[in-house]
């Protein structure tokens, strides 16, 4: 064996270890870039599953969804999840939820047609009340002026009875 | 006095009763299952009809299915059918259940399970045994199997015609 290959080969082999070393820098710091984007895309998921489930039913439980435990709320959760991780948007998750189960899926319900009266009914029903106390409050203080007005005035004692009664308290004079 | 109403209303709508014999079932129309469009129980009249309320997510569900298919299978034909009625599933869950167990039998998507409301249902497997004018003549309020299918409705089904 010549001293120039045993060389050529020491050479050749530190030049691999190099390009070695590079490839394990690069790879580690595209490790290091891409960990924490995996971990807040995880957590991006997990917050949107989060919200949505607080504001959807379980509709065989009769609970928020992020409250339910059962086989339903598990696929009703699955199901969102899959569509979170397609990119819908929480109203697109909210509609197709609606689409399989009906309007009762939302725990608020929607402002429009009969579930409309869950928002109208208490509103109107508090500007009834507030009305009709306004007009009890009134007809009531109407009715104690006017009471008021035929209280007849109180007299003092006539002169024949104011004579009488210091004559009587004279009696009693020490 | 509207409170009342609404009261009374909140009353009446949720003390849905069961269904008794004797008294018509629902029927209204509903999504198919694995085709498109919409199918209801009315289509079934003059035939027996075997509605069974399930859902992908119940396990007693796949432990009746076999013997719902194996009982469409023998008796299913111009005089009887069994409707299976997906309630309060997502559709592609209750189409996947239908294809695993191979269920041959119409197949009705009831989301928000209002009809099985209408029927009294309380949980799922139920099974209503309708005869051909759309009333109730049998029910059973939980999972089926092979002998109860055979004890309870293969007695009340005609013979099927021979063509």
């Amino acid at each position: 064996m010549s001293p120039v290959s045993a060389s050529g080969r020491a050479a050749s082999a530190a030049a691999r270890l190099r390009r070695l070393a590079t490839a394990l820098a690069v790879l580690g710091a595209l490790v290091a870039l891409l960990l924490p984007t995996a971990a807040s895309a995880t957590s991006a998921l997990r917050t949107e599953l989060n919200e949505i489930e607080a504001e959807v039913m379980c509709p065989v439980c009769g609970t928020l969804l992020e409250l339910a435990e059962s086989p339903q709320a598990t696929r009703e959760k699955a199901f969102i999840e899959k569509l979170v991780k397609q990119g819908q948007s929480k109203d697109e998750i909210k509609e197709a939820l609606v689409a399989q189960y009906g309007d009762a899926v939302l725990a608020e319900p929607k402002g429009s047609g009969f579930s409309l009266s869950a928002y109208v009914v208490p509103i109107v029903a508090f500007a009834v009340a507030v009305v009709l106390l306004a007009f009890a409050v009134w007809r009531w203080r109407r009715a104690a002026g006017s009471r008021e007005e035929r209280k007849p005035e109180v007299e003092g004692p006539s002169d024949e009875d104011r004579k009488r009664l210091d004559d009587d308290l004279a009696r009693y004079d020490l | 006095m509207a409170l009342v109403g609404f009261l009374v209303y909140g009353l009446v709508s949720k003390g849905n009763s069961r269904l008794a014999v004797g008294e018509r079932a629902p029927s209204p129309e509903l999504p198919r299952l694995t085709e498109p469009g919409e199918g209801s129980l009315k289509e079934h009249r003059g035939e027996w009809v075997l509605v069974n309320f399930w859902a992908s997510w119940c396990v007693p569900c796949r432990e009746e299915a076999p013997a719902l298919v194996k009982f469409q299978g023998e008796h299913g034909g111009q005089n009887f059918t069994v409707v299976g009625i997906d309630t309060q599933d997502i559709s592609d869950d209750g189409a996947k259940f239908a294809k695993e167990f191979g269920l041959t039998y119409p197949l009705l998507h009831d989301g928000n399970g209002d009809d099985g409301h209408e029927f009294g249902t309380t949980g799922v497997p139920e099974s209503y045994l309708l005869e051909p004018g759309g009333k109730l003549a049998w029910a059973e309020y939980g999972p089926v199997d092979e002998k109860i299918l055979e004890d309870h409705v293969a007695p009340l089904l005609p013979p099927e015609k021979k063509t």
